[in-house]
């Protein structure tokens, strides 16, 4: 069964395209130890809203709501995950190039959701 | 309204008003029939007309250093268009009639007043539709009490319009079901057939790192693409914007509480701040010719000398 899934997490890969890539799973079990970055959402934030990821470096990000249903998407690593109040989900990245990428919320949220955005720096 | 072709053609022609020909252009026909004749390829053609779309009023919006006259802009708006010495033969607004806002009867109290304030328009067949900001955190209840389904059909001069609800899913998704029925209507129009599609987010990815587009989009798109004669008008974006996918053309309009910025023309999407010195400054209206298969758009501004019925 595992097998299975991390079969369909490669596929997923692969359509993610040549800038990076993303697996996203609802339960803490990764294949090999990684770094593990928390991220925590609430309206109208992401706590932290910056982070700084290696090119080339697999992490995984671990994601939680403290209130309501919300987005995590990284438009330009194809890659996204619902995070949901009362459970945890991780999603990998893997960005390929150095630069700046925006990670917003994709879930319309409240008031202040059109300003619930955050910057991932990557680095050599 | 229909046979005042001579006034707008005259526009077109002169170049006066800021005409753009932006069009679906796909079968255009320069020798356009008129009053419902068939055209060159063979699609049926219903006398030309015109309609007004007006999108983003974000009533209930507050903020004097983005619009100090947050109250008057949408009657100014009403204004402009009573005063069109043609009047449409309908308007439509194409979404964010309210700002959003977390408290449920705040927003049937801004859904109550938009509605209220609208009976102004002399033209009495008004199409609306929601925008992310009235529907998206009750899947468009409040809304549907007010103004009825958030996606249908109708049909009007030899013209199939079809709106369709990208907002009121909070994912900004149109869904399995609304596609199914998307396609179950098109199954039953003729590939001549012309379309305009209502929408209030782009179908296409316009900006996605600034939430600027629609999750599945592109199903839509894709069961359009066979349909020739297919244009969408859209808003969300607060300005004027024009992109092809394909043949299928898609128009944003200018919103009329705020303007944005150009697509990721900045670090960070807000709103642009008043300018004193040319007030409502990127904010106004448009009519939409229907020319056999063309749409030839003009852009209106919101006049600050325009008296607005209070």
């Amino acid at each position: 069964m595992r097998r299975a899934k991390l079969i369909g997490a490669t596929l997923l890969a692969i359509a993610a395209g040549g800038v990076g890539y993303a697996v996203a799973w609802a339960e803490a079990e990764p294949a090999h130890p990684l770094k593990v970055i928390k991220v925590s959402a609430k309206r109208f934030v992401f706590t932290p809203n910056t982070l700084t990821l290696k090119k080339g470096e697999t992490v995984d990000i671990e994601l939680s709501s403290e209130d309501v249903p919300m987005g995590f998407n990284v438009p330009d690593l194809a890659s996204r995950a619902d995070v949901l109040p009362g459970t945890t989900t991780h999603l990998r990245l893997t960005p390929q190039k150095v630069g700046t990428l925006v990670f917003l919320c994709d879930i319309f949220c409240g008031s202040g959701h059109e300003d619930m955005s955050g910057v991932i720096t990557v680095v050599e | 309204m229909k046979n005042n072709i001579d006034r707008r053609q005259f526009m077109r022609l002169a170049g006066m008003g800021g005409v753009v020909f932006a069009s679906g252009l796909s079968g255009f026909n320069p020798a356009r029939a008129l009053g419902g004749t068939t055209g060159s390829d063979g699609s049926a053609q219903g006398s030309d007309f015109f309609f007004v779309q007006l999108s983003d009023t974000h009533w209930g919006f507050s903020g004097p250093a983005i619009n100090p006259d947050a109250q008057g802009t949408l009657r100014k708006a009403i204004a402009e268009v009573n005063a069109l010495s043609d009047q449409p033969d309908f308007v439509v607004f194409t979404g964010d009639l309210t700002q959003t806002t977390d408290d449920p009867s705040e927003r049937r109290r801004r859904l109550a007043e938009f509605k209220e304030i609208v009976k102004d328009l002399r033209v009495k067949t008004v199409r609306y539709m929601p925008g992310e900001h009235d529907a998206a955190l009750d899947r468009g209840a409040a809304y549907k009490e007010f103004f009825g389904q958030t996606h249908y059909t109708f049909d009007y001069e030899g013209v199939h319009f079809i709106v369709l609800d990208n907002v009121s899913d909070p994912a900004a998704a149109l869904g399995d079901e609304q596609l199914t029925w998307l396609a179950q209507d098109l199954s039953q129009q003729d590939r001549l057939q012309r379309i305009v599609v209502f929408t209030h987010r782009p179908l296409f990815d316009l900006a996605p790192t600034w939430d600027w587009a629609t999750r599945d989009g592109a199903r839509a798109i894709d069961l359009l693409m066979p349909f020739p004669h297919v244009t969408v008008f859209y808003g969300h974006i607060h300005q004027e914007h024009h992109h092809l996918t394909g043949h299928i053309a898609h128009h944003a309009a200018k919103g009329l509480m705020f303007a944005l910025p150009a697509p990721l023309s900045v670090p960070k999407k807000a709103p642009l701040p008043w300018d004193a010195a040319a007030p409502y400054k990127g904010l106004g209206f448009r009519e939409i010719e229907q020319d056999g298969h063309s749409n030839p758009i003009t852009e209106l501004p919101i006049s600050a000398t325009r008296t607005a019925l209070l």
